[in-house]
């Protein structure tokens, strides 16, 4: 074995690699989620159909996807890496154990809420990505533009994903598991690269803490806004409560 | 608090204790009853009295690991009630007492749990392991010449205190015990960022973090996940942040060296 993947590969390595992913993806989200936020226009979905016609059209994009799929790989291949070292340093386990008198639920409970995602993700990436990138049966958002006609409604395919119960509760799920994810992740990432200083550690905690409810809740609120508020192609029901009418209206 | 007062009552209590005749031999938790003990006394001193009461009636005693029962050694390592050296903050379980447990307790003893310690009998538990990792690189190999003069190497306070914080390790191993992984990297960064610290400790720093980590890997220890239980559940308070310090040395050092293998 050369020096670096025995460096790869030791405990340290792998959670290294876990820590550079991990705050990687951390940093996809926040792109994912800023841009998802144009579903809330009201527009008929012209915005967001428009950035996600750009999304998996541009060449640049395209190959930060690439980097992007080695992201999550790797990522989820060292949890089952790690995991599976981990659980094997223990065989004999004990009578009792008192591990929430000690540390946080969310630390211990990683894998679990990863796989959650990843089940979340299989799902999600089905449902929207696979089918306006490869299976192309989605419907065109036609019009009177001749340069966006041809381009996929996949904002009509999200507000009608929304609408089904089962798919909401997954997506909100999902967040959930997401947020608790990164309430430990977070820090954790920092941490496991070296980077805790008795003067930043603090404000990198707090900051994880404010980014996983942030970032989940900011997902969680699409499924839910469409599945409560809106009909099937997107538009405000008459009884919304006032705030959510007056809300959208502003958009 | 029913303890701090001498004249308290002494207590009856259950306990459920490991028995393991050997290493390759399953043990059970077998359940005793100890009664009239006194809230001062130790905890160790609690499993005395068990012991009397068992060769009295002529059973196997109960083998624990103690030595200086002054919480200095390391030695003691009892996983009490869930709990590496009990319910109390930052004491070894020599230095538990019995007032923190009421009358009528059922006490849970367990030996610590880690492949890497493997269970000699009873309570008792082989923490080798730990002596490999530090044989593999956790000391600073001294010339020893003429005595140096005093000071003749200048360390700044704040660094001489965090190594001296990081060298307050008993190596007791209530860390691993503690861990959800089984992980030795709190016994190991505390090892590593000692020596780091500190000028003596530079020339072999390299060659250091890499052998002890190389060797902690192949002790079976599990990797660290940042959890927290082995620093709160630590009798003399190590802190995760040398966690850190290990993880920044051992990426420098695996970047840097002249270690091609
Ligand atoms: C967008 C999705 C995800 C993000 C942003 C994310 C982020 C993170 C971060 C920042 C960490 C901390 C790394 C460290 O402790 O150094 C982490 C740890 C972890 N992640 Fe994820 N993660 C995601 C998805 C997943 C998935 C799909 C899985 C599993 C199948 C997973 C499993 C784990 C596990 C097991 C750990 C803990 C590893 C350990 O400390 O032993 N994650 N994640
Ligand atoms: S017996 Fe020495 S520390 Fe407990």
């Amino acid at each position: 074995m050369s020096w670096i993947t025995k460096t790869l590969t030791s405990s340290i390595g792998r959670k290294i690699i876990m820590s550079v992913t991990g705050l990687f993806l951390c940093s996809f989200l926040v792109i994912h989620l800023v841009g998802n936020l144009q579903l809330f226009k009201h527009d008929g979905g012209a915005a967001f159909n428009a950035y996600s016609h750009f999304m998996g059209t541009n060449p640049i994009i395209r190959t930060i996807e690439w980097v992007l799929v080695l992201g999550f790989g790797f990522h989820i291949y060292e949890a089952f890496a790690l995991t599976r070292r981990n659980k094997a340093a223990r065989g004999h386990g004990y009578a009792q154990w008192k591990a929430e008198q000690n540390s946080e639920w969310t630390s211990r409970n990683m894998g679990i809420l990863g796989t959650i995602i990843l089940i979340f993700l299989i799902v999600h990436l089905y449902n929207f990505f696979w089918r306006a990138r490869f299976a192309g049966d989605l419907p065109k958002m036609g019009g009177v533009d001749l340069e966006t006609a041809d381009y996929d409604n996949l904002y009509l395919a999200v507000v009608s994903s929304f609408h089904i119960w089962w798919y909401v509760l997954l997506y909100v799920a999902a967040q959930i598991s997401l947020g608790y994810h990164l309430w430990h992740g977070f820090r954790s990432g920092f941490q496991t690269l070296g980077l805790n200083h008795r003067k930043y550690m603090p404000l990198i905690k707090y900051a994880g803490y404010v980014f996983a409810v942030v970032v989940s809740a900011g997902f969680a609120s699409m499924p839910l806004y469409f599945f409560l508020f809106t009909n099937e192609r997107g538009d405000v029901v008459s009884n919304a409560p006032a705030f959510i009418q007056s809300v959208a209206s502003a958009f | 608090m029913a303890g701090s007062n001498p004249n308290a009552k002494p207590m009856n209590l259950t306990l459920n204790v490991w028995r393991q005749p050997n290493r390759s031999t399953e043990g059970k938790m077998v359940e005793y009853k100890v009664k009239d003990i006194s809230p001062e006394m130790s905890f160790l001193e609690m499993l005395d009295v068990l012991n009397e009461d068992l060769l009295h009636a002529g059973t196997d005693p109960v083998a624990f690991d103690h030595d200086c029962r002054e919480g200095i050694c390391g030695s003691c390592d009892l996983f009490i009630n869930g709990r590496s050296h009990g319910p109390e903050k930052g004491t070894t379980t020599c230095q538990l007492h019995m007032r923190k447990f009421s009358d009528g307790d059922t006490i849970t003893i367990e030996p610590w749990r880690a492949n890497a310690f493997p269970v000699n009998k009873d309570l008792s538990v082989d923490r080798s392991a730990f002596d490999r990792i530090i044989q593999a690189g956790g000391y600073v190999s001294v010339n020893t010449g003429g005595v140096p003069d005093g000071n003749e190497i200048a360390i700044p306070k704040d660094i001489a205190d965090r190594a001296f914080e990081a060298a307050t390790c008993i190596g007791c191993g209530a860390c691993v015990a503690a861990c959800k992984n089984a992980s030795a990297m709190l016994f190991v960064s505390a090892k590593v960022s000692q020596l780091a610290l500190l000028p003596q400790g530079k020339p072999e720093r390299k060659t250091r973090v890499e052998n002890m980590i190389e060797q902690m890997d192949k002790e079976g220890f599990g990797a660290c996940s940042n959890i927290g239980s082995c620093a709160a559940e630590c009798p003399v308070g190590i802190s995760l942040e040398n966690i850190a310090i290990l993880n920044r040395e051992y990426i420098s050092a695996k970047a840097t060296s002249n270690n091609l293998a």
